[in-house]
């Protein structure tokens, strides 16, 4: 076992950091510490001027291959870039579903002419995409796709219909990827389609779904009669399911170190809170501050166990709790937050409901054990995955 | 960046693992835990000489074979998992750590060696007010002629009873707190050294009361300097936390591992009852609780292995080993606990071994302080420091 990073890593740790040191400033001093859950709908154009000029630098896309025109950045590298531009205060990435989700997939699977279109917008911070899974009848049970894809021999392209839900970012996206079921006869996770999506197009209404913070991150997205075309379906026709699993090999944990430095400024904020107010001399409290603390730092060694984890990008046990574990941790700080402030947490910034910070994790937090698999979800999965123990039957 | 176990320390692991699993039976651990020494003499020499155990940590100039103290972790899970009973704990993660941490050349030329030739050790400093922080020292230290005097009560001594030599703290009379403190070590038979075995409801780790009266030893039992002893044996007892917390971390897998098999073996209304949710979320609760545990004991033992070589992250030892106990200590009582649970009347019976691990759990999630204690511990340096005003 082997704690530090190497001298090159480090080097590159100052880098990036004399970088974001240069660049993060001026007109974007505004959008430190803004956007991400919670507060996605946020300075939305600031945000995308910030993507191109991350751009500009080169530090968009790291870990793709050279070849595509990324760095190939080590595991080692895209942690460190992701603790630095946390550390940095740098905003929530509205290119992330391009870079982490939609380019490696088509990398991995996609065809040459769909590499050459879609590549190099992510890459210059000009295009951005969203995620077109979950379904009002497709949340846990994700196979349970209902949206059509039907190819139009006439014209030569895809009419989808049906409709997506809690899609993020989906009025600021010029894409998105769609599961659809190809085969009206299939069932489950057979039979779907993996499509590339033009938003920009009549076929396609977006409406924002209001959250209980009052605010409106998540979207629905209605397909009546989209178009596709041929070239835009990623492998063939009954790949979608491979295809959109594949999506989750690729992540591999480098961004949850800079999740996590989120979680820290958080959990900081939280703690000259208490000094301020005297709720640090609360044993109760100081009991349960200390318990966060325990939390994120054994949040930071088991990412730092996954990341070591095997090369072959199979799930080890450490990264099967990891969704389970944070999203708990994250909704008790939420809580904890707020018992901090005492009756001070029910004081608004304005009318008519304007949250501070603390309140807005609060409250998203309770989404936190919801989506991306809920912790019911998680649970069946480790039971079933990590521990062998049987499937319920189905009904 | 590599935080994962080498090969060579896996093979380390994994030889632990087959030879406990062949020694350290069900059947062994009872017969071992209703003595009063706690322990197989005969299986302890095994120990010592054919897999030399007890020398893993101990300097090759010392005749030990001077591994890390990731290797000592990785030893010490398997311990846990199996519910070792033997001397090792204290003699390894109390004795030779206080010696490396605290002895001077002569004493370690002097008692790490006989503790590689097959001696035991022990570390004794709380007396009975129940605390782990320096006010639990109590015992005194005399200037007698060129030596001391030692006077005192000590509690909870691992294996006091049995060990060969031993490691005691006392303080100057008339100070408080972290000064006054010293350390010494002197053999456990010295004249005035009386010891009485503690019978514990966990019967696989022995504890025992150990009487100084009028206790003189000379000069060269002192440890370090005198009266400033508090600093290194909390290092010691930090690098003993650790080594529980991996004890711990074996036990909560063992405790999973052996209710998860029994879930699977286990009909009701037709079928396997580890095909209920109700079940299964209890068993992904309990898997969450060690993987997590795991994470904090791996970083742990990089920490304690650069404290002991005097690497820069040594300066984490104190939080990284009260994360480690405070959150393996909960996870160890956690997970036993569902297992009686979820083993159901059966898990309440002598008979099935769960009641051992949980047993195992509560001893030592008290033991150097409980998770409340390492909570309270983290609280005073997150809250207290200099913005605290």
């Amino acid at each position: 076992m082997k704690l530090s990073f190497s001298p090159e890593d480090e080097q590159f740790r100052e880098e990036v950091a004399q970088w974001l040191a240069d660049n993060l400033c001026g007109e974007f001093e505004e959008v430190r510490h803004r956007g991400g859950p919670g507060d996605e709908h946020h300075m939305v154009a600031e945000r995308k001027a910030w993507e191109r000029k991350l751009a500009e630098g080169g530090w968009t896309c790291i870990g793709w291959p050279k070849e595509y025109g990324g760095r190939g950045a080590s595991i080692e590298q895209q942690v460190i870039f992701n603790e630095e531009y946390a550390r940095a205060g740098g905003p929530g990435r509205i290119g992330h579903i391009g870079e982490t989700l939609a380019g490696p997939t088509i990398i991995a699977f996609g065809s040459e002419e769909q590499k050459q279109k879609y590549l190099p917008g992510i890459l210059r911070g000009e295009v951005f995409w969203c995620q077109g899974y979950s379904e009002p009848s497709a949340g846990s049970d994700l196979a349970n796709v209902k949206t059509r894809a039907e190819f139009d021999e006439a014209s030569g392209k895809w009419r989808i219909n049906g409709q997506k839900v809690w899609t993020s970012l989906a009025h600021e996206s010029e894409y998105c990827f769609v599961i659809a079921r190809t085969d009206p006869q299939s069932v489950a996770h057979k039979g779907l389609g993996f499509f590339l999506v033009t938003m920009d197009q009549p076929g396609v209404t977006v409406r924002p779904i209001e959250q209980l913070t009052g605010t409106s991150e998540f979207n629905e997205v209605f397909f009546d009669d989209a178009v596709c075309d041929d070239t835009d379906i990623v492998g063939a026709p009954g790949d979608g399911w491979k295809v959109a699993m594949g999506l989750l090999g690729f992540e591999r944990g480098v961004s949850t170190l800079g999740q996590q430095m989120l979680f820290q400024n958080e959990f900081d904020a939280i703690v000259k809170l208490a000094k301020e107010n005297g709720a640090a001399k609360n044993p109760a409290l100081r009991q349960r501050i200390a318990d966060a603390h325990v939390g994120l730092k054994i949040l930071r060694y088991n990412s730092m166990r996954m990341l070591s984890g095997g090369e072959d990008g199979s799930l080890q046990k450490e990264a099967m709790i990891y969704k389970l574990y944070w999203a708990t941790w994250h909704r008790n700080l939420g809580k904890l937050a707020m018992d901090v402030l005492g009756q001070e947490s029910e004081i608004l910034d304005e009318a008519p409901y304007e949250l501070n910070r603390l309140q807005s994790m609060y409250l998203f937090t309770r989404s936190d054990t919801i989506y991306g698999g809920t912790n019911q979800i998680q649970r069946n999965i480790i039971a079933e995955r990590a521990l062998g123990m049987p499937r319920e039957p189905r009904g | 960046m590599e935080f994962a176990f080498t090969e060579e320390q896996q093979m380390i692991r994994d030889t632990a693992a087959d030879f406990l699993a062949e020694v350290s039976t069900s059947e062994a651990v009872r017969a071992a835990m209703n003595t009063e020494a706690g322990y197989d003499a005969a299986l302890w020499d095994r120990v010592c000489q054919e897999m030399f155990w007890q020398a893993i940590h101990i300097p090759e100039e010392h005749g030990g074979m001077g591994l890390g103290y990731v290797e000592l972790v990785a030893m010490l899970e398997q311990m846990g998992r199996y519910l070792f009973c033997s001397p090792f704990f204290s003699t390894v993660c109390l004795g030779v750590n206080a010696l490396r941490i605290a002895g001077n050349e002569a004493q370690q030329a002097q008692y790490l060696p006989e503790i590689v030739a097959g001696k035991t050790a022990t570390l004794a400093y709380a007396s009975a007010n129940g605390g782990w922080d320096s006010d639990a020292i109590t015992a005194t230290c005399t200037a007698e002629g060129a030596g001391y005097r030692l006077d005192g009560t000590y509690r909870y001594v691992s294996d006091g009873h049995t060990a060969d030599i031993l490691i005691v703290a006392a303080r100057k009379s008339g100070s408080a707190g972290d000064d006054g403190v010293s350390l010494f070590v002197l053999d456990a038979d010295t004249v005035g050294v009386s010891r009485k075995w503690l019978p514990t409801m966990d019967q696989t780790r022995k504890q025992a009361e150990v009487v100084l009266n009028g206790v003189v030893v000379g000069a060269e039992a002192l440890m370090g300097e005198a009266g400033k002893a508090w600093p290194q044996l909390q290092q010691v007892l930090d690098l003993a936390r650790v080594a529980i917390a991996a004890d711990q971390v074996g036990g909560a897998q063992q405790s999973l591992d052996i209710t998860v098999d029994y879930l699977q073996e286990r009909v009701q209304f037709g079928r396997v009852i580890a095909s209920y949710q109700a079940v299964k979320h209890k068993a992904a609760d309990m898997m969450v609780k060690v993987e997590a545990g795991r994470s904090a004991l791996y970083y742990a033992a990089c920490v304690a292995d650069e404290a002991l070589s005097g690497g820069a992250l040594g300066a984490e030892l104190a939080e990284a080993a009260s994360v480690a106990k405070a959150w393996c200590s909960e996870a160890y009582f956690f997970n036993a606990g569902c297992g009686i649970q979820l083993f159901g009347g059966v898990g309440f019976t002598a008979e099935y071994d769960i009641q051992l691990y949980f047993k195992r759990a509560k001893s030592t999630e008290t033991f150097l302080g409980d998770a409340a204690y390492h909570r309270e511990r983290l609280a005073q340096q997150i809250l207290d420091g200099e913005a605290a005003a």
